[in-house]
C-alpha cells in the first residue's frame, strides 16, 4: 500500500525495453535515502540483480527532459531510465 | 496532435498537413522495416516508446525545424508490431523552395533518431528476439544529433 510517507521516501523509476525486462518491470520504487542526483540513482540501479544491464550509454529523463548525471532527483519526480534509443 | 500511432502511416495525409499555395517544395523521408540487421534475417519488429516524453520531444524538434527554416513540417512514428516493408517513421517538410524543405526534413529525422525515446525489438527469422540499440549515446546526452552540419 502506498501511503504519503512511503511516497515521500521512494523514487518511482520508469524502465523501458531491455531494462524493464531485466530489472523487474516497467515501474520500480527505489528508496530515496542517499539519492540526490541522476548519478546516485544509476549507481543504485547497477547494484540491483541484473544491474549490469544499465550500461554507460544509459539515458535518464527527469520530468520528461533528458538529464545529465548531475541533475537533482527528488521523491515525487518522474524519473525514466532508458537504454540507448532505437527509433526511426 | 499525436505523433505516435499504432495505425499505418499515410503519406498523403501528412503532405496535406504541410502543403500550401506558397510552398513549392515538399520533401519527405520514410523509414521502412528492413529484412536484415547486421547480417541476420529479420521477420518483423515491435516499437515501444516512453510516450509522453516521445510526444513532447517530437513537438520540440518540429518547432526547432520551423524556427530554423521557413517550413511547415510534421512527422509520425509507428508503435506496435510491424512487418517487413511497413513504414516505421515519416517526416514531411514543405517550404517555398527545395533547399529548406530538404534541410528541415533531414534535421527532423536525425534529431528524432537521437532524442525521441523509442525502442525496437526485432524478431529474427531464426526465432530469436532482441532489443536493438541503434543509437549509442553517452549518459545525459540527448543533444543535437546533427551537430553543426546544417548551420
Amino acid at each position: 500500500m502506498i501511503t504519503p510517507a512511503s511516497v515521500a521516501s521512494t523514487i518511482r523509476v520508469r524502465l523501458f525495453a531491455s531494462y524493464a525486462e531485466r530489472l523487474g518491470g516497467e515501474l520500480i520504487e527505489v528508496p530515496a535515502e542517499g539519492i540526490r542526483t541522476v548519478a546516485d540513482l544509476l549507481e543504485r540501479l547497477r547494484a540491483l540483480p541484473n544491474g549490469a544491464v544499465v550500461g554507460p550509454a544509459t539515458l535518464v529523463a527527469v520530468n520528461l527532459r533528458h538529464s545529465p548525471p548531475g541533475t537533482a532527483v527528488r521523491a515525487g519526480d518522474e524519473v525514466a531510465v532508458m537504454p540507448p534509443l532505437a527509433g526511426g | 496532435m499525436s505523433f505516435l500511432t499504432r495505425l499505418p502511416i499515410q503519406l498523403d495525409g501528412l503532405i496535406a498537413e504541410v502543403a500550401g499555395p506558397d510552398r513549392g517544395g515538399i520533401a519527405s523521408f520514410l523509414g521502412t522495416v528492413r529484412d536484415h540487421h547486421q547480417g541476420r534475417a529479420v521477420r518483423g519488429l515491435e516499437y515501444t516508446a516512453y510516450e509522453p516524453m516521445a510526444e513532447e520531444t517530437c513537438r520540440e524538434i518540429l518547432l526547432e525545424a520551423a524556427a530554423r527554416w521557413p517550413v511547415q513540417v510534421t512527422l509520425r512514428h509507428r508503435l506496435g508490431e510491424l512487418a517487413i516493408g511497413d513504414v516505421a517513421v515519416a517526416v514531411v517538410a514543405a517550404g517555398g523552395h527545395r533547399d529548406e524543405a530538404f534541410a528541415a526534413c533531414r534535421y527532423v529525422i536525425e534529431e528524432l533518431k537521437g532524442r525521441v525515446p523509442v525502442w525496437k525489438r526485432e524478431t529474427f527469422v531464426d526465432g530469436t528476439v532482441e532489443w536493438v540499440n541503434a543509437s549509442q549515446q553517452a549518459i545525459g546526452s540527448g543533444q543535437s544529433a546533427m551537430g553543426e552540419t546544417l548551420e
